[in-house]
């Protein structure tokens, strides 16, 4: 073979290596994932059953959902804070619009159809709202959402004075209680948003963008894509993707209580990073916060199952979070 | 192979409308008169350099031809067509591209896809397509890259190559080449014009900016020189001798010596205060290779090049910003430790560093607070700053440097230009440095702070500081005992009796040799 055949053969060969050291980085849990499933083998009989794993789909779909709205936000570049709260107020919201007084409800007793449309659109117009602050009057993100994050979570409070709202009707909880074949359909729903994201992200143009603004947004802007609209409509996306997601977890305790969402944007952040969503934006694939998310619910499931005491619970998440990063780092997610 | 510029190549007796057609333009910031009818045509298949010194104009006439900014008056055609409107973008895009110095290859995507940016029809990504299409204007074009390859792992002059690469995805038959030399080692430089020779024999037009001349004559056909927003001539550049180039640059005979304010050499004595040897340094912003150089007290050594030459690496290396690949840099005899700052300081390095608003000043904060931010060890006790020293030291320097301010506890932010700049000087000198790193010291400043700062810089050498000064403005090279040129990462010569010539200064830094 001739040194320019050789070199051919080596060029045509490589495009495939790329792809598989691609594939082996979005997939870069997968070893502590099998670790997980080992203890877990190991830990308790209950664990490898059809019954646990429908319990963590249950317990991670929501979570999983608003990982789906932070990364995409991340990845151009940009987060926001208040979706745990819109994941608390918007289904409270929609909630107290449909249930009767003795539920805690305001007493107007609209549509559960309806109750869902307003769930999703405070959702979004928190998004559009929060986009449009940060991209269009740059106010910085952290402070800007944090203080909405805030604000928003404030309001939870107040509509109901501290108060759980329940009774709710079948049809607006469908999301968050219904099974089909055995899982959970929060759990299919979370399945097929990942995926659609991934999709979108990888063969539709405004996914394409997504990547090149948050990779530099002066270069995307100068190649004509219009960065503004799109990193807004990303907003307004994530904050229905949150509303959605906090409509689940209230059909999954059957309730909406004041303080639904608390804490939670710490655990989305986590996952995020752990799946390799880079924080600077423009770097990290659906693929890898699915596992990321995959890996908390598996990880708190495995410390149910060893009757870790519950006041122990967050120290082991935390560590394994940093556990996790460091695998991360030395596999080099968070390089390329 | 059919390529995607068959059209316009091999008819060259059919009448083809220029690429480029600037007429009389005329372009005015506020009382500043950027261009002034300024015409310039650049012909399919022509390599049209546009040279100048900085601030002659050629960014603004670029911003013009790009569709950036709007002409006051005058006119541009583009292929025969008068140009879009400043809103079409898409309309601009498609006519002319510009590669800036500045890179807007998007890392995180791969090759193909910043070949085609946002440039897939419909709304959804076909891979295989775009990698193939990207593959083949790779080939047509010679250019050799992996579509697949992430853009973060390509070198500078891969980068460049995306760049031109998408500007001809578009079909823009006129490209702009902003200083494309300014990152690129001498055998990317080589490969770069051949490439550009490639690009030009398919008809592509192409307007090169560049400060290197020896570069104009290898690649370009002809040359425009503005000088203080003017044009002074557009010639072949066969017909264009180097000693005309650097005139039209510089100007007339009348500027041809700078005023001689330089100080005797006797001044400086005995052994070398800083003596800096085989010193290797790489940053983004220019290198050097294996550079010694000597400073002696009561000596002002002047570092003179083009932006990039790497005269600001030598300072920054000095000062311990940035750690060195390779040498020393010895302080009296003992051994700097490179890439420490607070060691460099410790020992007496004062440093005014290039860009003052990053690193010169800490904006918020007053006057005096600024001046005395690295002698406050001298004027705390158990770490309990006295109000009343650091009254006294900062007095002293505002005085020293006539910084106008309403109180020494005004915010630096609040300041002029000038006198931000003073503040900026007045603390390398506040701790009284036995050798003071100056860069650009009065780059952007009104002309009484530019001889107040000079003064003051010259009185500190007078004093018995050495004195390494880097700058690209002639004006400033008056203080200096001598001066280095510095041209592509290495001292190329030195000049030591004053007065300077700038004729000499300037053929030397561009790398030409000016006919007595």
């Amino acid at each position: 073979m001739t040194d320019a055949a050789v070199e051919h053969t080596e060029r045509s060969r490589l495009p495939t290596r790329r792809a598989l050291l691609g594939a082996v980085r979005g997939f870069a849990l997968a070893p502590a994932l099998v670790v997980l499933f080992i203890v877990g083998i190991f830990t308790s009989p209950a664990f490898f059953t059809t019954a646990n794993f429908s319990n963590t789909a249950q317990f991670s779909a929501a979570l999983g959902m608003v990982v789906v709205a932070e990364s995409l936000i991340l990845l151009t570049g940009s987060f926001d804070l208040s979706l745990q709260s819109v994941y608390g107020l918007a289904p409270m919201i929609g909630a107290w619009l449909i249930v009767p007084k003795d539920g805690q409800g305001l007493g107007t007793h609209w549509n559960p159809a309806i109750g869902i449309l307003i769930v999703l659109a405070i959702g979004g117009a928190v998004g559009l709202f929060n986009g449009f602050m940060v991209v269009k009057l740059r106010f910085n993100a952290f402070i800007f959402t944090l203080a909405m994050l805030i604000l928003l979570a404030g309001l939870q409070q107040g509509i109901v004075s501290g108060r759980t709202i329940y009774e709710m009707p079948p049809s607006f909880i469908y999301l968050g209680s219904a099974y089909w074949g055995g899982f959970p359909v929060s759990a299919w729903a979370t399945a097929a948003v990942f995926l659609v994201a991934a999709l979108f992200l990888r063969y539709h143009r405004v996914g394409r963008a997504i990547y090149a603004i948050g990779g530099n947004l002066e270069a995307a802007r100068a190649a004509g894509i219009k960065v503004d609209r799109v990193r807004i409509g990303v907003f307004a996306v994530a904050g229905m993707l949150a509303a959605a997601a906090g409509l689940m977890i209230a059909g999954q305790v059957v309730a909406v209580t004041a303080n639904q969402g608390n804490n939670l944007i710490f655990t989305v952040f986590a996952a995020a990073v752990i799946g390799g969503i880079s924080l600077d934006g423009g770097r990290g694939r659906m693929a890898g916060a699915f596992t990321g998310v995959v890996l908390l619910g598996l990880v708190n499931n495995v410390l149910v199952l060893r009757n870790t005491s519950t006041f122990w619970i967050d120290a082991a998440n935390g560590a394994i979070i940093l556990v996790a990063l460091g695998v991360a780092r030395v596999v080099g997610t968070d390089k390329t | 192979m059919t390529s995607v510029e068959g059209t316009d190549s091999g008819r060259p007796d059919q009448f083809r409308p220029p690429a480029a057609d600037a007429e009389s333009i005329s372009k005015a910031f506020g009382r500043t008169k950027a261009l002034q009818d300024v015409s310039l045509t650049v012909e399919p298949g022509e390599c049209h350099a546009l040279v100048g010194r900085n601030g002659a104009g050629k960014s603004t006439l670029v911003a013009i031809l790009t569709g950036l900014l709007k002409p006051d008056t005058g006119s541009v055609r583009l292929y025969g067509e008068p140009a879009p409107s400043l809103s079409d973008r898409a309309g601009w895009q498609e006519r002319v591209a510009c590669v800036y110095q500045r890179s807007m290859v998007i890392p995180t995507l791969s090759v193909g896809e910043n070949i085609f940016l946002n440039r897939t029809e419909g709304s959804l990504v076909h891979w295989q397509e775009l990698r193939r299409q990207s593959r083949k204007l790779l080939l047509e074009w010679g250019f050799d890259l992996d579509v697949d390859q992430l853009a973060a792992e390509l070198s500078v002059e891969q980068k460049q190559i995306v760049e031109i690469a998408r500007a001809l995805a578009i079909g823009a038959r006129f490209l702009i080449l902003d200083e494309p030399t300014a990152s690129l080692e001498s055998r990317a430089i080589e490969r770069l014009f051949e490439r550009i020779r490639r690009v030009k024999e398919s008809g592509v037009a192409i307007l090169y900016i560049s400060h290197h001349l020896e570069e104009v004559y290898e690649v370009c056909d002809r040359a425009t020189v503005l000088r203080d927003g003017k044009r002074i001539v557009t010639a072949p550049v066969t017909e264009l001798d180097h000693e005309q180039l650097v005139t039209a640059m510089v100007g007339g005979e009348l500027a041809r010596a700078i005023r001689d304010q330089t100080p005797r050499t006797d001044d400086a004595e005995g052994a070398p205060r800083l003596s800096v040897r085989g010193l290797s340094v790489q940053t983004p912003l220019g290198s050097v290779e294996e550079v010694s150089l000597d400073v002696r007290a009561g000596e002002c050594v002047g570092l003179f090049g083009l932006r990039g030459s790497g005269t600001v690496a030598i300072a920054d290396a000095v000062a311990g910003l940035v750690k060195p690949s390779a040498g020393a840099i010895e302080l009296d005899g003992g051994p700097l430790q490179p890439g420490r700052v607070d060691i460099a300081l410790r020992k007496g390095v004062g440093y005014v560093p290039e860009d003052r608003h990053a690193r010169g000043f800490v904006p918020t904060l007053g006057v005096a607070e600024n001046l005395t931010l690295p002698i406050l060890e001298r004027l705390s006790r158990w770490g309990l700053v006295s109000s009343n020293k650091r009254q006294a030291a900062a007095d002293a320097l505002s005085v020293r440097l006539q910084i106008v301010a309403s109180s020494s506890e005004q915010p630096v932010a609040e300041l002029s230009g000038g006198n931000q700049q003073k503040v900026v000087v007045g603390r390398a000198l506040a701790a009284q440095p036995s050798l003071l790193v100056v860069v650009s010291p009065t780059v952007g400043v009104d002309v009484a702070s530019k001889e107040a700062l000079l003064g003051v810089i010259d009185a500190a050498r007078k004093d018995g500081a050495a004195v390494l000064l880097v700058s690209d403005d002639l004006d400033e090279l008056r203080i200096c005992t001598r001066v280095l040129i510095v041209r592509r990462g290495k001292i190329v010569k030195e000049f030591r009796e004053a007065p300077w010539d700038r004729h000499e200064l300037i053929a030397a830094a561009e790398g030409l040799e000016v006919a007595a």
